[in-house]
């Protein structure tokens, strides 16, 4: 079976600084992996440049065999880190515009979910706490039946109770065929979903192991050893 | 609510665990149809890739197995059940025996303290 996402020798320069070095790496379908590192490791950079929003000074990316484009944007369903919905709107109204938008967009999934997060379809976004607010863009991101999610701090916001919802809806919701990729501080919430955790340092990867894998070698869980790893 | 699954050993040796103790507990009954991986794995609030890997080590034991297209089953030998409760018992008075002896206490004295308390 062929990757999903191949990484060939990504690297990007900020002026003077390295935000990410000879990147390497391959995901196959069906995995859930947690990309994580402290602040300023490169993770936002590498994610941008996966959804065609950055370009690499070098190396290459394939998603679904094609390279970053029209054609793998088709298959990327992406949370970026900061909103980007018009606060004016709706939440019935972005539902409308993203059925509109993006071919696959399954509205009864999205219509589900409100329901579940207890969300009025009729309320304005800009009138929503914080975390319902993040929960209305998880909830349109992951309503598509896109091959590869990648979400940049998904969970922040939201309270311990829908963290446990939202960490049910992606376990249940996504197909086989489709991996997610999930940038977090929240390493002990995301753990358990987890197949694979990448560690990312001063733009290099660190690790990339299978959580079971760092359990049983190293005795202990990603979030304590990421702790050991990047001690200040 | 996802499983208690806080301790730093494999997730996967966990859920293993996770289900021996609803096995004995009668949450599952001799002969009962597992839920499904992606069930079960929502369920405990994990990977479903992790939830198949803990669930084919367990088939190894014989208290589970596959029917081909219907799903996994609980066994149906009472004595395999007796056999996996005894082996429970027997790490759980392990364990007691060894954290009372960090406390300065030996075979004969932990007894006599269990019958005290369970007298009181």
């Amino acid at each position: 079976m062929s990757n999903l996402l191949e990484i060939q020798g990504v690297s990007k320069k900020y002026d003077k600084t390295q935000a990410l070095n000879d990147v390497t790496l391959s995901i196959a379908p069906g995995h859930i992996i947690g990309l994580l590192g402290p602040n300023g490791s490169g993770k936002t950079t590498l994610i941008k440049i996966l959804c065609g929003l950055l370009q690499p000074d070098s190396g290459t990316v394939l998603i679904d065999d094609n390279p970053v484009g029209p054609k793998s944007k088709a298959v990327v369903s992406y949370l970026p880190d900061k909103t980007y919905l018009d606060e004016d709107m709706k939440v019935e109204a972005v539902v409308a515009m993203f059925k509109y938008f993006y071919d696959d967009f399954d509205e009864n999934r999205a219509n589900e979910m409100l329901a579940s997060l207890k969300i009025d379809p009729k309320s304005k976004l800009k009138t929503l706490s914080k975390g319902n607010k993040e929960k209305v863009q998880l909830m349109l991101v992951m309503s598509r039946r896109a091959k590869l999610y990648i979400l940049d701090e998904p969970i922040a916001g939201v309270d311990p109770a829908a963290r446990d919802y939202i960490l049910r809806t992606i376990i249940s919701n996504f197909d086989s065929s489709a991996s997610l990729i999930i940038a977090t501080h929240l390493i002990s919430d995301i753990e358990p979903v987890l197949d694979e955790a990448i560690f990312l340092q001063d733009g290099s990867i660190k690790l990339f192991k299978s959580v079971d894998d760092i359990r049983a070698e190293h005795g202990k869980s990603v979030d304590e050893l990421f702790r050991e790893v990047y001690r200040c | 609510m996802p499983w208690n699954l806080n301790s730093d050993r494999p997730i996967f040796v966990q859920i293993i665990e996770h289900l021996q103790i609803d096995i004995i507990t009668g949450v599952y009954k001799p002969g009962d149809k597992l839920p499904s991986v992606r069930d079960l794995a929502a369920e405990a609030g994990v990977n479903p890739n992790t939830m198949q890997k803990a669930l084919s080590d367990f088939e190894s034991t014989g208290l589970v197995h596959s029917e081909r297209t219907s799903g996994r089953f609980i066994t149906n030998d009472d004595n395999l059940i007796k056999e996996l409760r005894k082996s429970l018992v027997d790490v759980q008075i392990e364990e007691f025996f060894k954290n009372m002896g960090k406390l300065g206490f030996t075979g004969k004295e932990i007894i006599q303290l269990v019958e005290q308390h369970v007298e009181k």
